[in-house]
């Protein structure tokens, strides 16, 4: 699957309390999250971003709190991946287990700017740098979380698990 | 090739006969837990599985403690739709206002952990049981659907730090003081993916609620979990709080530690982590005594009995400075009781602190004492990102509760050492607000005769 969009550039630790602010956590809507996703590092964010564009975040992306709602909010914003140099891992945890494409690739990162193009295939897990004219390779992802994410998340992966051992469980009946 | 203890429990809960780092397991769970921000994103989500029951409705918990008491419309419905399926699935640990307290205050204290368990919970701080020799760990809300139809999680086995503690705290120092040193000293992305595993001869000098307080902030470093040995001091704490049969886990004398730290607990001072990252840490005495508008006491950092004795130690007798507030929140119901009973809920509000019902509320910025544009708090909280508790403009301190009292007094950020020697000021130890609720009494008592 390849994606291409501009580029969001920020800093390493980017905290969960910035990509979407506790005010705004009495909602589990994906809509109205994301239309608040960014807003306490980056005003413009919600306004400027188009579907396919990309996050480039440093290191220990995701740091802080656990709510999911921070990639919720990212996704549904129309973000395609977020390219960091490390993430924090219970948002990597989260991104996998709800779809949300994420690839950890700090050469990547320093290259980028904001509002550089940036071409990905995710499945390669290649990054072409457009504007730079430069192309880098990240991480591959275990095996493993490779099977949550061609399941299409980990509710899904979940429910043929459980439908496979019923249905063995039956067999043995 | 040697465990940690980390590893050996997730061995045990995931049937295998070792397990080494890097490798990814699915392991059983012995509870799983969530609250009123995450537990709605998860029951969605679990609706979505198509299975009809949980797999163990006593090994479920749920808290509602963020927005709680409700804040709200929109947190009153979240409320509602996690009540609404603790009822439907027959929840047995479902906690509503009257019995509530902060998550990772209650669960310890309702004995749903112990030693050598296996624990997840849609909330990052769900590595403060790893105080009690268990290991927890916060996911997010998917994870905790997924577990509560499965009863199970996958982990990556992660490697560990071993952090050797030695000799003993003095004066106002304490085990905030600890963790704070430690994610200065390692940063915040420092023990990232990793197990901080706690050890030596420090270890036994540490009561249990300031172990709770240090494996509380192991994620604050990027740890996946945090953990102390059991000892006697685990032993009976657990005997205290639950009758069920636990298996307590030690590390192998051949575990391999990626990293070796020490810490000579004599050498710490009252540390204070200045905005905007738990790791910009300074001791107090290199601290800027920067002017304070508010002061929280409290928190699932922060808000158990020995905190409270501590703070009223310092405010009793005392008034907060004028234009401060001081806000203090008692961790669970019980706890709260205990501190009317002690006469510290007394000490404070005469003080000129209020005291606040049991919630997560300004820690995260939610209700309860929020900052405006420009203001500073000092907070014995967790975290002191950008907007964390107010406006993005607004500054948190991290310290200690005898930091937090002392500054509350002052009217900024001070030494509790400097406050308690100022003249017309008793002679005050650590000692004597910590030795149980006997001796809090009787200090409580000393005080006002």
């Amino acid at each position: 699957m390849k994606t291409r969009g501009k580029t969001f550039k920020y800093g390493d630790n980017i905290d969960t309390d910035v990509i979407i602010p506790a005010r705004h956590l009495n909602s589990i809507d994906p809509a109205e999250l994301a239309s608040h996703c960014m807003e306490d590092i980056d005003k413009d964010f919600v306004s400027k971003v188009r579907k396919g564009d990309v996050i480039v975040g440093g290191s220990n992306f995701g740091c802080g709190s656990s709510r999911e709602h921070a990639p919720i909010a990212i996704k549904a914003s129309g973000v395609a991946c977020v390219v960091a140099s490390s993430f924090a891992r219970i948002f990597y945890r989260n991104a996998i287990n709800i779809g949300l494409p994420i690839l950890e690739c700090p050469e990547a990162v320093a290259a980028a700017s904001s509002g550089d193009e940036l071409e990905i295939d995710l499945s390669a897990g290649t990054i072409r740098n457009v504007t730079k004219g430069a192309d880098f390779k990240a991480q591959p992802y275990p095996e493993f979380m490779r099977s949550i994410m061609d399941a299409g998340g980990l509710i899904e992966y979940t429910r043929s698990r459980l439908a496979s051992k019923g249905a063995a469980a039956k067999t043995a009946r | 090739m040697g465990m940690t203890m980390s590893q050996k429990i997730l061995a045990a809960h995931a049937g295998l006969a070792s397990v080494e780092a890097g490798q990814l397991i699915e392991a059983r769970l012995d509870l799983v837990l969530g609250n009123d921000i995450t537990a709605p994103v998860a029951i969605r989500e679990f609706g979505r599985i198509g299975v009809e029951a949980v797999f163990d409705r006593k090994k479920i918990a749920l808290v509602p403690d963020h927005f709680t008491p409700n804040k709200d419309i929109k947190s009153a419905e979240q409320c509602k739709m996690m009540r609404d399926f603790a009822h439907r699935m027959d929840i047995e640990n479902y906690f509503e206002i009257g019995e509530m307290g902060i998550e990772h205050a209650l669960i310890p204290e309702r004995g749903l952990v112990l030693p050598g368990e296996l624990v997840i919970g849609a909330d990052s701080h769900t590595c403060t049981y790893g105080a009690a020799g268990a290991f927890s760990t916060g996911v997010g809300s998917t994870d905790m659907a997924a577990a509560m139809a499965s009863g199970t999680a996958w982990f990556k086995v992660p490697a560990a730090i071993r952090v050797t503690l030695e000799g003993e705290m003095r004066g106002w120092t304490s085990g905030k003081d600890l963790i704070l040193h430690l994610i200065g000293l390692i940063g915040v992305d420092g023990a990232l993916y990793r197990s901080l595993e706690f050890a030596g001869p420090g270890v036994a000098t540490l009561s249990m609620d300031e172990r709770f307080t240090i494996a509380n902030m192991a994620i604050e470093a990027g740890a996946k979990n945090g953990i102390f040995p059991v000892d006697e001091k685990t032993r009976a704490w657990a005997a205290s709080v639950s009758s069920r049969p636990y298996t307590a886990v030690e590390p192998d004398a051949d575990a391999v530690y990626e990293r070796e730290l020490r810490i000579d607990l004599s050498a710490l001072t009252p540390t204070v982590a200045f905005p905007h990252l738990p790791s910009n840490t300074k001791s107090i005495g290199a601290a800027e005594k920067l002017r304070v508008d508010q002061v929280v006491i409290g928190s699932c950092t922060n808000g158990r009995i020995e905190d409270l004795r501590v703070a009223a130690s310092i405010l009793r007798g005392r008034r907060v400075a004028k234009g401060m507030r001081c806000i203090v929140f008692p961790a669970t119901q019980e706890i709260y009781l205990a501190a009317l009973r002690e006469g510290l809920v007394e000490d404070l509000v005469k003080a000129g602190a209020v005291v606040s019902t049991p919630t997560c509320g300004p820690c995260l910025g939610g209700h309860m004492g929020i900052l405006a544009k420009g203001e500073r708090a000092i907070a014995t909280t967790n975290r002191n990102f950008v907007g964390r508790m107010g406006h993005t403009e607004s500054e948190v301190y991290l310290a200690s509760p005898a930091v937090a009292a002392a500054s509350a007094l002052a009217g900024r950020l001070a030494d509790p050492e400097e406050i308690m020697k100022a003249p017309g000021h008793g002679a005050f130890t650590k000692a004597s607000t910590a030795a149980g609720t006997a001796a809090g009494t009787a200090t409580a008592e000393r005080e006002k005769a």
